[in-house]
């Protein structure tokens, strides 16, 4: 068994009357690649600020690399690689001074981080702008120097917020390979999401977060067994026939779900539901017939289909 | 318990004694960016003291500091000097920490790593006295080659205005930790447009009524003013410990008080 690097127990954030976290328990084992999945505003960016110590808890216990995190931010934050949801590069800085000046804020000697700066404008693919001004980057490029940054430290744990929110599909296959190569290395990787892809291609295990508390927990594959079917069948009729058309499909594979735009059919086997919606006279204009994904998983448990 | 291990319990949680970085993250950037702001800060009082001095200087002739005759310009270069620290601590402890906090989150940034609010509060206070310095002493340059400083004592004006930039700095950085938007700033700066007028920048304060003069002895501007142009002028008395005094009470009160507010300030 590993050790645990994150154990929280009863955490809970209060706002005057709003609990933004509301009781939250999980445990975090070295090596692992946890993720927070859970819409806007569920609660996920105030517990990796708590995490990072920058936001103290209201309640409950919260104990990050064995010290207590309302307690012990600097120390705790020595070991930890933060990066926050949105990019809070210095622009005062240029590119490589942004690397240099935050590793002295960790009081490294001037050799250790002149030398990781380089070694890391590397692994960022960054070398050629290396002396560019922070604000001429493109979104890509200020995401990954962000993740540079926060491997000054040579962190054991690092915590990313929404890392590839707002990029395009390019520059985030770029940066999960950059992640990907992390994990491999051993650094923990704690991560929020809203993004179902991301979540299946980086967790191990990952809690689902609503109205800041925690409505599922698992690998991917075993909440998306748990939670959904193994294929979704997707037909639409047309935007005022779909709900009709739900009627009649009613009773075929597991469940059945009415967005405005299709009916998702939740079935193992999707090509048969399809041939059963057929057969009781239907004619999809067009069907789809896919894998499911923790996308499912996560409309049935957030219950926030695009009805709502 | 120990008196260090009390001071390390405050501490515990915002202090990571590394405030040299912050205040090197400073000095680079004022270095490659901010020198223009740097020049204009010095040029203000230079403008007011041109005008004002020279010009009203011109027509006034002449007024009493403590039974003395002092030259108008030679008695408002060291009000402007006074005014000028003031000024350059409260708009970088107030103004320039909240946009540093709100707007270039660089302050996050910074807290992302080993350092604790109070590293980077610290940090802000000294590069804020670093400006004052840098005013002061462009401002006594120009001051001098006029001859407006009258006597040898006027070097200690250096360090009086940064005890002065100290004072405000520290209360400013407790202020700012209640702010929540812009138009709050606007109340600062409110209240400190009469305090510039009326502090006996421009004029004697014994042309106020008595108790006017009593709630203008209680600002601390008034101070700073009174104690420099005492050094300036060489015109001193037993009163400026007074003075001194008040700064140093305003210096660890402020601080203190700036110190417990950084939880607030920084992790909401």
């Amino acid at each position: 068994m590993p050790e645990s690097h994150i154990i929280a127990e009863g955490l809970t954030k209060r706002y005057g009357d709003f609990a933004a976290v509301d009781g939250i328990d999980f445990d975090i084992k070295a090596g692992e690649s946890f993720g927070f999945l859970g819409p806007n505003g569920a609660g996920k960016s105030t517990t990796m600020r708590m995490i990072a110590a920058t936001s103290l808890r209201t309640e409950g216990r919260l104990e990050v690399l064995g010290l207590d995190a309302n307690e012990n931010g600097p120390e705790i934050r020595s070991m930890l690689g933060i990066v926050p949801q949105a990019d809070n590069l210095d622009e005062e800085l240029r590119v490589r001074e942004n690397l240099y000046v935050y590793g002295r804020y960790f009081g490294l000697p001037r050799a250790v981080v002149n030398e990781r700066a380089d070694a890391l404008l590397e692994f960022a693919q960054l070398v050629e702008k290396k002396k560019a001004r922070v604000d001429a980057l493109s979104g890509g490029m200020k995401r990954r120097l962000t993740i540079a940054r926060a491997l000054m430290n040579e962190p054991k744990v690092m915590l990313l917020d929404e890392p590839t929110t707002g990029l395009d599909p390019q520059a985030r296959h770029v940066l999960w390979d950059r992640l990907f190569r992390l994990k491999e290395r051993g650094t923990t990787l704690v991560l929020t999401t809203h993004y179902m892809d991301e979540a299946e291609q980086l967790c191990d295990r990952l809690v689902v977060v609503d109205h800041g508390r925690i409505v599922a927990e698992g690998s991917p594959a075993s909440l998306i067994r748990s939670y959904s079917t193994r294929e979704v069948l997707e037909v639409r009729f047309g935007t005022d026939k779909n709900e009709q058309a739900a009627k009649t499909i009613e009773g075929i594979g597991d469940r059945v779900e009415v967005l405005p735009d299709r009916v998702l059919v939740y079935a193992d086997n999707g090509e048969q539901a399809l041939s059963a919606v057929t057969d009781r006279g239907l004619q999809p204009v067009t069907s789809l017939v896919r894998r499911s994904s923790l996308e499912d998983v996560f409309l049935r448990l957030t219950g926030r289909s695009l009805i709502d | 318990m120990s008196e260090q291990t009390q001071s390390r319990r405050i501490m515990q949680g915002i202090y990571s004694r590394n405030t040299r970085s912050v205040v090197s993250r400073g000095m680079r950037v004022i270095a490659r960016n901010n020198w223009m702001i740097v020049l204009t800060g010095f040029f203000e009082p230079v403008f007011y003291l041109l005008s004002m001095g020279v010009g009203l200087g011109a027509l006034i002739g002449s007024v009493q500091f403590m039974g003395v005759d002092v030259a108008y310009a030679a008695y408002i270069a060291p009000a402007l000097m006074a005014v000028s620290a003031m000024n350059g601590a409260v708009y970088d402890s107030t103004m320039n920490v909240f946009f540093k906090m709100h707007y270039a989150k660089l302050y996050q940034g910074m807290l992302s790593t080993s350092l604790g609010p109070f590293d980077i509060a610290l940090g802000e206070i000294i590069l804020a006295l670093f400006r004052g310095l840098l005013y002061a002493t462009g401002f006594m340059l120009v001051t001098t080659l006029m001859g407006l400083n009258l006597a040898w004592t006027a070097l200690l004006a250096i360090p009086a205005a940064l005890i002065v930039a100290f004072g405000f700095a520290a209360f400013g950085m407790a202020i700012t930790s209640y702010m929540k938007t812009f138009q709050h700033l606007d109340f600062v700066f409110f209240l400190m447009m009469p305090m510039f007028l009326l502090s006996a920048t421009f004029f004697p304060i014994e042309v106020y009524p008595e108790q006017i003069q009593w709630v203008i002895m209680a600002l601390p501007l008034w101070h700073g003013v009174d104690m420099i142009r005492m050094l300036t002028t060489g015109i001193i008395d037993f009163s400026i410990i007074w003075h001194v005094l008040y700064f140093a009470v305003m210096i660890v009160v402020g601080m203190f008080f700036a110190t417990h507010r950084l939880k607030s300030l920084f992790l909401r």
